[in-house]
């Protein structure tokens, strides 16, 4: 088979990819979707604040997962599901599967990766004692109440206070469990704000900043957990254990983009971010390759995820449709308070939004992007956190081919 | 008196300053927009909260759903009492309301389910 556009996941970032490709006139495409629905990770998220600033207003994850499957369905373009991408070559050749099709290949032009990311797990963990029944990852807590309808327990205790962590501690209570407390290792949480006012604030649920779960009880089914306290160097502090009877233990800490594919292709990842390296259109190292949505770099917010894969969309149409781009090289580099920015670098001479992240949580700041010691641009920042991600525009005028751009952070 | 309080109106979760005087609110400071304002006070005199959830639907798998406004927050676990007891027909559309009165708004389902 051969294809003009292939999109590989049909999550919120394959479809908005595939909708704006379909929209700059790509007619020849296929979206690839390994689960049995379009939507992604978004039909679980049954919570509503998605869309806010997409649509203006608040929708619930399968709601907003609808308003782009019902386009897709509207525009014809067509799509796989069940269908499981097992390698995608360096020339653009897809080798997939499922249960109509066996095993078959795909040439193609162009192609968007967009197959999201998944949860740290808990082996990457370490914590002492037994591995019993009653341990999931947040995650997989949420895909078993919200879509399968089964408590997976009724004492629960949280490690990790990212967004899918809180969401749980509310969702959990809603449905008569009791959440004795969330534990973020840091000294401030990596979810939003919002969340820890209404999942957890609302609920009166403890979260227990600079602690962790330093032992599992119980050999069949968890019976409890020890936490404690940790130090600056995230130890655990000696005689400041605490034992809380449990049932449940769920683990929210963090995320990482899947890109099991793009490396078969040999697309270069950002250590940063474990996500492709990327330019200005999304596009990676590879020409006619592009990246986005979580596979590229974790978001907080699907409004930017679906802002993100249009970027991609369009530029995987220009690529198909021959379009030069003007090429320059622009490198763009980080002083590490400023972890990582997407795109990592620049080929053509346009205004262009970066998106970065932090690494730790600075006040009243300002975010310098420099080229050759001249400031290219400086906005002052009364907060950033690691948990939002941020965004600058860079003017045309500071792109210079051989250059590079500095981003850092003053006055922390 | 004087609250902190942190906006959910929006991801952006501004920390806002509101001043009361008994049950009035005086004044509200660190709102980045007006609907924080509108928070605020609705947060310090009648809090409300938009509810999600699920419902089991005829065939034993859930439907998810939401109230189609906020509700009081003190009225949350009632509201939940009614969604957990109530049985989704199918097939459902997106929008259908799935239970009519409940804590003054309706419910409604927030994804498609063939029967
Ligand atoms: S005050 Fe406005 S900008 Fe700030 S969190 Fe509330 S809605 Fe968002």
């Amino acid at each position: 088979m051969k294809k003009d556009l292939v999109i590989i996941g049909g999550g919120p970032a394959g479809m908005s990819a595939a909708i704006a490709a379909y929209e700059a006139g790509v007619r020849d495409m296929l979206i690839l979707e390994r689960d049995g629905a379009l939507g992604g990770i978004l039909q679980q998220c049954i919570h509503n604040g998605f869309g806010l600033h997409k649509f203006g207003e608040e929708l619930t994850g399968p709601e907003y997962a609808w308003r782009y499957e019902k386009q897709v369905k509207e525009l014809g373009i067509p799509y796989k599901l069940c269908t499981m991408v097992l390698s995608v070559s360096e020339d653009k050749v897809i080798t997939a599967t499922n249960p109509q099709d066996g095993v078959f290949e795909i040439e193609a032009k162009a192609i968007i990766l967009a197959m999201g990311c998944r949860e740290r797990p808990k082996g990457a963990l370490n914590i002492a004692g037994e591995r019993p029944a009653g341990i999931y990852s947040a995650g997989m807590a949420q895909k078993l109440v919200n879509m399968m309808g089964y408590m997976p327990g009724k004492d629960v205790v949280i490690l990790g206070s990212g967004d899918i962590g809180l969401i749980m501690a509310r969702r959990m209570t809603l449905e008569g469990a009791k959440v004795h407390a969330v534990c973020e290792l840091m000294p401030y949480s990596g979810g939003l704000a919002r969340n820890i006012e209404q999942c957890l604030n609302d609920f009166g649920i403890p979260l227990k900043l600079s602690h962790t779960v330093v032992k599992i009880h119980g050999k069949e089914r968890l019976s409890g957990v020890t936490i404690a306290k940790v130090d600056e160097r995230r130890r655990p502090i000696e005689g400041t254990e605490e034992y809380i009877p449990c049932d449940t233990l769920l683990l929210s800490v963090g995320l990482i983009p899947e890109n099991e594919l793009s490396k078969t292709a040999g697309v270069s990842l950002d250590r940063m971010t474990n996500g492709a390296v990327v330019d200005q259109d999304r596009e990676t190292e590879i020409p006619g390759i592009f990246s986005c949505g979580n596979v590229l770099h974790v978001h907080d917010l699907v409004d930017y995820v679906s802002e993100e894969a249009e970027i991609a969309g369009l530029g995987a149409a220009a690529y198909i449709a021959g379009e030069e781009k003007k090429e320059i090289s622009v490198f763009l580099r980080t002083d590490g308070k400023i972890r990582y920015t997407v795109p990592q670098r620049i080929t053509a001479e346009k205004d262009v939004r970066v998106y970065f992240r932090v690494a730790d949580v600075y006040r009243d700041v300002t975010v310098k992007v420099s080229c050759d010691g001249g400031t290219v641009l400086s906005k002052k920042k009364q907060k950033l956190a690691p948990g939002e991600m941020e965004c600058v525009t860079v003017p045309a005028s500071a792109l210079e081919d051989g250059r590079e751009l500095y981003f850092e952070v003053e006055g922390a | 008196m004087e609250r902190e309080l942190t906006c959910i109106i929006c991801p952006r979760g501004c920390r806002m300053k509101v001043a009361l005087e008994g049950k009035e609110v005086v004044s509200v400071e660190g709102n980045a927009c007006p609907r924080g304002k509108t928070y605020a006070v609705t947060e310090c005199t009648n809090p409300h909260r938009t509810v999600t959830s699920t419902v089991r639907c005829e065939d034993g798998s859930v439907l998810p759903v939401k109230t189609e406004t906020t509700i009081a927050k003190a009225d949350m676990e009632k509201c939940m009492r009614e969604i957990n007891a109530a049985v989704a027909k199918l097939p459902v559309s997106i929008g259908d309301v799935i239970l009519s009165d409940v804590c003054g708004t309706r419910v409604i389902a927030t994804a498609n389910k063939n029967a």
